[in-house]
């Protein structure tokens, strides 16, 4: 497929090569219809952010499908409880749909709560819900009365917007919790963690780099989160927010309510990494704190750089495609392929918005594609021009890159290594490493055809 | 029953079932040039892809109208038109099969009006896809629904009358790994005739690696040979408890073009091979070939030499109401005692489907049959019974670490394990590769639990 019918009309002006169109990449627009986008719903924001809360009942309100297919689906790690990798649902029948659903959501949580005594419940709306119009805030007040736990209602319409919404949604349900819990044994040099979701363990990689450093961490929402925690977070003085997609919205909220601060930062890379410590450390102009966060930094990449070398050695030069949900992620990455040698000559996001492409379009050499919101045919298109030896994304992403012959990263869900934090940095490389220089490639028939015709190149 | 389990509990935990539009994805996905199309959200097309990738390890392609809150309100009709424009501009299907979701057949959307307004606006351009529309409300059954009723409009929408085809037949195999798919197709031709199997995803979603990306992939069942279903000689349609549900695929086949009917099990088993066999003898007038003959004599010898190994153990089975009748009737042959049968369909028919193919599962030894189930319910009733083993989809992994006995990976999804595409269940040589699983799934499990290690087992 040529790069003309590769791109439709609609969707022209979310697509940008960086220096030689000029202008903006348009973004924060509903999917185009037909477009077959990676975006999932409201619905998928929603449960995902929520999803690693370990101890409380996540009650999906609608037929079975929402449910089913979020099913122990992110490698949330939790060290105590488990209750979230369940998959709870009312199970919409079809006389529910014609009745309203509202009672049946009642005995759903009443015999969920009296089975797994979670700390909280929350309960998902899903399309039908919403159109059939059951009263979920109604029903929850009243099971949070009967129950005295929170019963928070989560508005996660699958068609009331896009992904990011559903963050705003899951923010806005978090808000609830927060401040309902007594925060008085909170220390002066304590943070909350957000937008970390503990895949592989990284928030307990995160949490002990802090650790190291003296800081107390109250809350992570919600990496092995726990309720109890989120309830007292507004006792912490820094809110450190990752994942900017998510959970902006909550620290804005925190500061509005609280006056606590927040701090965008990100632990994968080393200089995002380190320059995470090091914001924290400034934050609290305490010079132990920064002496240890300097120490801690020295230690680790004392160990880290000479390895990532070797990797890099037979790295240097080749080229990678990211294309990820949230595009705080893209930038720790692009820096990150760049200590392995690498150059990223395609980049995009699900739910990316102004700021995030401005910045990408600064942070990447020209000639990028840079893309909001793609699909198969498009990445297809921009991985094959682009000759790319590495595609990083999450499932869905990986069979494209495979069909081509194309090595591949999963910095999604799946990950079962934690790619965070100086160790993270260490497997990432190794990872790139295993899949780039692969000998399967030798064997796909893209490439045989790049061998054969450099082979037929006169000199 | 045992008395002591809790009561079952209203809401569904850890669902063994799928909804109803991922089955009829699946069917559209084994036409060649066919995309499926979700009227509805972006979300529902998502995860779909997302699972079905997590099991095939292929592209999968869905598209979507991408509903959003004004087309819940006033209508999907334009997004409808806007959606299948811009599919057909980039993947130049041959078909579009378009099922609809929860939330579109909710606000009572007309979809077979829209589809057919939108066919009569472009009739005449040249390379027009067929479409074709199914009705798959997720409250309404489970994928199993969505897959069996994307046959049947499938085939009603396509099917033609003619002169009979001699040595064509149908096969609707419902939901089976795209190795028992080759297979299948093998067996058939093994008695001189030519399968139309519906659907045929054996190469869309276990085919080789690309030069250049291909929008939809090769392989499927064609259009033509859909429309030539209503002049095969029989059509045979697997499954139990399809056989007693009625307006099948093949039922329509029946009833429009005069093509008659074979309802079968799964072939799973000897039993339920024998008689698949039987039934492609009767049709084709030719004796079983003796390679298949002598497939069918290795899965005698291997259940003579695995006897002792399995004799009185006890397993339990979940998943597809079919799969799990024919694996019963597979089991009770072998000397396995199937303790607990259970689906998340609810067609009302597995009780009785599984009687019919295994008797034996009504003696003294009666398995416990439970439809409508989730996972939170089979592994409450799982703990009370002991099992030895289980037989079922990755969704039971967890039941099996709490039990600590294998799980024997079968069917649909697999995304804990490699390669579950290309795993063999059906006939006698996918028996045979499911009955050396099992016999050694249980050889670990001893060896893994005695200090020796034995050399020889």
């Amino acid at each position: 497929m040529t790069q003309a019918t590769a791109i439709l009309d609609e969707r022209r002006a979310q697509v940008l090569r960086n220096g030689e169109s000029g202008g903006e990449v348009a973004c924060g627009k509903a999917s185009t219809a037909g477009s077959v986008s990676q975006r999932a719903c409201v619905f998928c924001g929603s449960r995902v952010v929520l999803y690693p809360i370990a101890d409380a009942v996540h009650l999906v309100h609608g037929p079975v499908g929402c449910a089913v297919y979020t099913w122990d689906i992110r490698g949330a790690l939790s060290s105590g409880p488990q209750l979230h990798r369940n998959s709870f649902c009312t199970d919409l029948q079809e006389l529910d749909v014609i009745h309203g659903g509202e009672k049946k959501l009642e005995r759903c949580l009443r015999e969920l709560v009296n089975t797994y005594h979670p700390q909280a419940a929350f309960v998902y709306s899903t399309c039908i819900a919403g159109i059939i119009g059951d009263d979920i805030g109604a029903v929850c007040r009243k099971a949070s009365a009967e129950y005295g736990i929170p019963v928070i209602p989560v508005m996660s319409e699958g068609f009331k917007g896009t992904k990011k919404d559903g963050y705003r949604a899951a923010c806005e349900a978090l808000s609830t919790l927060i401040g309902t819990g007594d925060a008085t044994a909170i220390g002066p040099h304590s943070i909350n963690i957000l937008g970390e979701f503990n895949i592989a363990g990284e928030t307990w990689i995160i949490r002990d780099y802090f650790s190291k450093m003296g800081i107390e961490v109250a809350a992570t929402m919600t990496g092995d989160g726990r309720i109890a925690d989120i309830r007292r977070a507004h006792g912490a003085k820094l809110n450190l927010v990752q994942c900017s997609g998510s959970m902006v919205y909550l620290s804005k909220i925190m500061e509005e309510r609280y006056g606590i601060p927040l701090k965008r930062v990100s632990y994968f890379g080393i200089e995002d990494m380190a320059q995470a410590l090091y914001d924290v450390a400034a934050f609290f102009h305490d010079p132990e704190i920064m002496r240890r966060a300097r120490e801690l930094v020295r230690s680790e990449l004392a160990v880290l750089l000479p390895q990532l070398k070797t990797y890099r050695r037979q790295l240097e030069g080749r080229r990678a495609a990211i294309y990820v949900g949230g595009a705080f992620k893209a930038f720790s990455l692009v820096r990150a392929l760049r200590h392995l040698g690498m150059q990223t000559v395609v980049v995009g996001s699900q739910t990316g918005n102004a700021d995030d492409y401005r910045q990408l379009k600064e942070l990447c050499d020209p000639g990028t594609i840079i893309v909001d919101d793609s699909n198969p045919i498009e990445l297809a298109a921009f991985v094959k021009e682009k000759a790319v030896d590495l595609f990083i994304g999450g499932v869905k992403e990986r069979p494209i890159a495979y069909k081509l012959g194309i090595g591949f990263c999963d910095h999604n869900h799946e990950r079962k290594k934690a790619l965070a934090g100086f160790a993270g940095m260490l497997n990432f490389a190794q990872e790139v490493h295993a899949t780039v220089t692969s000998p399967v490639w030798k064997y796909v028939p893209r490439q045989r055809i790049a061998i054969s015709a450099e082979r037929s190149v006169p000199t | 029953m045992s008395t002591a389990l809790e009561p079952n509990l209203e809401s569904t935990r850890n669902a063994c079932k799928l909804c109803t539009p991922l089955g009829a994805c699946l069917v559209f996905r084994g036409i060649q040039g066919a995309l499926p199309f979700l009227h509805g959200s972006q979300g529902c097309a998502t995860y779909i892809r997302r699972y079905i990738i997590s099991h095939f390890r292929e592209p999968m392609d869905i598209a979507s109208s991408n509903f959003s809150e004004a087309t819940a309100v006033f209508g999907g009709g334009e997004n409808l038109t806007r959606g299948l424009d811009n599919v057909i501009r980039q993947y130049h299907p041959a078909l579009i099969g378009i099922a609809t979701t929860c939330l579109s057949e909710t606000i009572g959307e007309d979809v077979p009006g829209m589809v057919r307004d939108y066919a009569a606006t472009r009739a005449g351009i040249p390379g027009f896809p067929a479409l074709v529309h199914v009705s798959t409300a997720s409250y309404r059954g489970t994928h199993m629904d969505g897959f069996h009723h994307a046959v049947r409009a499938v085939i009603h929408a396509l099917a033609r009358e003619g002169l009979v085809l001699p040595r064509q037949i149908n096969l609707f195999p419902g939901l089976i790994s795209p190795a028992d798919l080759r297979h299948l197709r093998e067996m058939v031709a093994g008695f001189g005739l030519t399968p139309v199997v519906l659907p045929d995803y054996a190469d869309t979603l276990d085919g080789p690696t690309w030069a250049d990306y291909q929008t939809i992939p090769a392989g499927g069942t064609t259009l033509a040979e859909l429309t030539a279903t209503g002049r095969s000689m029989a059509t045979i349609q697997l499954g139990r408890t399809l056989a007693l549900t009625p307006e099948s695929a093949a039922d329509v086949l029946q009833t429009d073009c005069s093509v008659p009917a074979c309802k079968l099990g799964l072939p799973i088993g000897l039993r339920e091979t024998d008689a698949f066999c039987q039934e492609l003898t009767r049709i084709s007038g030719q004796a079983m070939p003796p390679a298949l003959a002598s497939e069918r004599g290795r899965l005698v010898d291997a259940y003579v030499d695995g006897h002792k190994y399995l004799a009185g153990k006890k397993a339990v089975l979940y998943g597809e109401e079919d799969l799990v009748v024919a694996l019963a009737a597979f089991l009770t042959e072998t000397g396995v005692v199937p303790v607990l049968a259970a689906s998340g369909g609810k067609s009302g028919h597995l009780r009785h489907a599984l009687a019919d193919a295994a008797p034996e599962t009504t003696g003294d030894m009666a398995t416990q049959v439970i439809d409508g189930a989730d996972f939170a319910r089979i592994e409450e009733v799982a703990q009370t019974l002991k099992p030895d083993l289980i037989i079922g989809n990755s969704k039971g992994a967890k039941l099996a670490r709490a039990l600590k006995i294998p799980l024997i990976r079968v069917g649909f999804p697999i995304h804990d394990r490699f390669g579950g595409q290309r795993f063999h269940h059906l006939g006698y040589r996918g028996t045979q590769e499911l009955y050396d699983r099992i016999v050694n799934a249980l050889l670990d499990q001893t060896q893994a639990d005695n200090e020796i290690g034995y050399s020889y087992m």
